[in-house]
């Protein structure tokens, strides 16, 4: 049988706390440093790897270099999920580099 | 432009036909590579904005109704309903290959399949919200998943295009017009040569048949 994988998730107390009861792994965070050392242990080959992991957004504009490591690899996939407050807009603007990387130009306009 | 370094041999050109005609058949396949993935890739976007949209959208649900749920439950309540999961998740990957880009499929098991088992509580001594905010969280879970699936794919096969746009234009733009200006070259100073030669020779005759009858033309 293939390895199973599993799922984490990065952000807030209360933005966790509801992920916890779908069993997911939930790492609460107070702080960008913390956020970010749960990241990098996260990432860096334990051995029930995380294939997905979610982190929220706020925190996420402080990980980006983090996060771009992952970027061209197949696991582990980092998800911006919106925090407790609600959309920044971080994650949309992840698919605007993503088209912009790859066609050179910004086709979806700024909507 | 010519590189000094060619040296006009015959060799060297049916060298440099055999590289232009392999440098065009790859550009040629590498062009229709990148309008495949492109199309693949637009397609792609497409997904992904809806489904961006559409978790963004739930989740913010799901966080109101777990606001809803915290205020009407003392947080610690609420924490030490939640401290049990129940339920796990594992995932199960496999891969998918699109123009040859490895991309992940995510399929996930849960280990209790009921789905009222989500509830890591008894109803005793928590609210009917707290269910409620629960319930919404397990809908969004599964576009969050493939919301996962679809921006992994996404990102993997924008870095592709990327590699593929470069070649197609290193080789349009550098190595083409380069090996062609060198065949060029070495055709014109091949040509060149046998003039030369030609003209030597024509001048020798002249000398020879001077010396032996004291010709005049």
């Amino acid at each position: 049988m293939r390895p199973m994988f599993k799922i984490g998730v990065i952000g807030g107390r209360e933005t966790v706390v509801g992920f916890k009861a779908l069993g997911l792994d939930t790492f609460p965070v107070e702080s960008l440093e913390e956020a970010k050392a749960t990241l990098r242990k996260m990432t860096d080959a334990g051995d029930p790897s995380y294939a997905i992991i979610y982190v929220e957004e706020n925190l996420a504009a402080g990980l980006q270099s983090e996060i771009n490591r992952w970027k061209d690899s197949p696991t582990p996939a980092i998800i911006l999920i919106p925090g407790r407050e609600g959309s920044i807009g971080l994650g949309q603007s992840a698919l605007k580099a993503a088209v912009e990387r790859a066609i050179g130009t910004n086709l979806l306009g700024d909507d | 432009m010519a590189k000094a370094a060619v040296i006009p041999t015959r060799m060297e050109l049916k060298k440099l036909k055999g590289r232009l005609q392999t440098a065009r058949r790859g550009h040629k396949l590498l062009k229709d590579k990148r309008d495949e993935l492109m199309r693949q890739f637009m397609d792609i976007i497409r997904l992904n904005k809806e489904l961006r949209t559409k978790v963004e959208q739930g989740l913010t649900d799901a966080f109101g109704s777990l606001q809803v749920a915290s205020s009407i439950m003392s947080p610690e309540m609420l924490e030490q309903a939640l401290l049990y999961p129940r339920q796990s998740v594992e995932l199960d990957m496999t891969f998918k290959n699109i123009m040859s880009v490895n991309v992940p499929q995510y399929k996930f098991q849960t280990q209790n399949t009921d789905p009222s088992e989500i509830y890591p509580y008894g109803f005793a001594q928590t609210s009917g919200e707290l269910d409620d905010a629960l319930d919404n969280m397990a809908r969004v879970f599964q576009d969050m998943l493939e919301l996962a699936q679809i921006e992994k794919t996404m990102q993997l096969l924008a870095e592709e295009i990327e590699k593929t746009r470069r070649r197609v234009n290193a080789l349009e733009y550098v190595m083409i017009p380069e090996l062609e200006t060198n065949i060029k070259y070495i055709t014109m100073k091949l040509a060149e040569n046998e003039n030369s030669t030609k003209v030597r020779l024509l001048k020798v005759k002249d000398m020879v048949l001077q010396d032996a009858h004291h010709y005049q033309q």
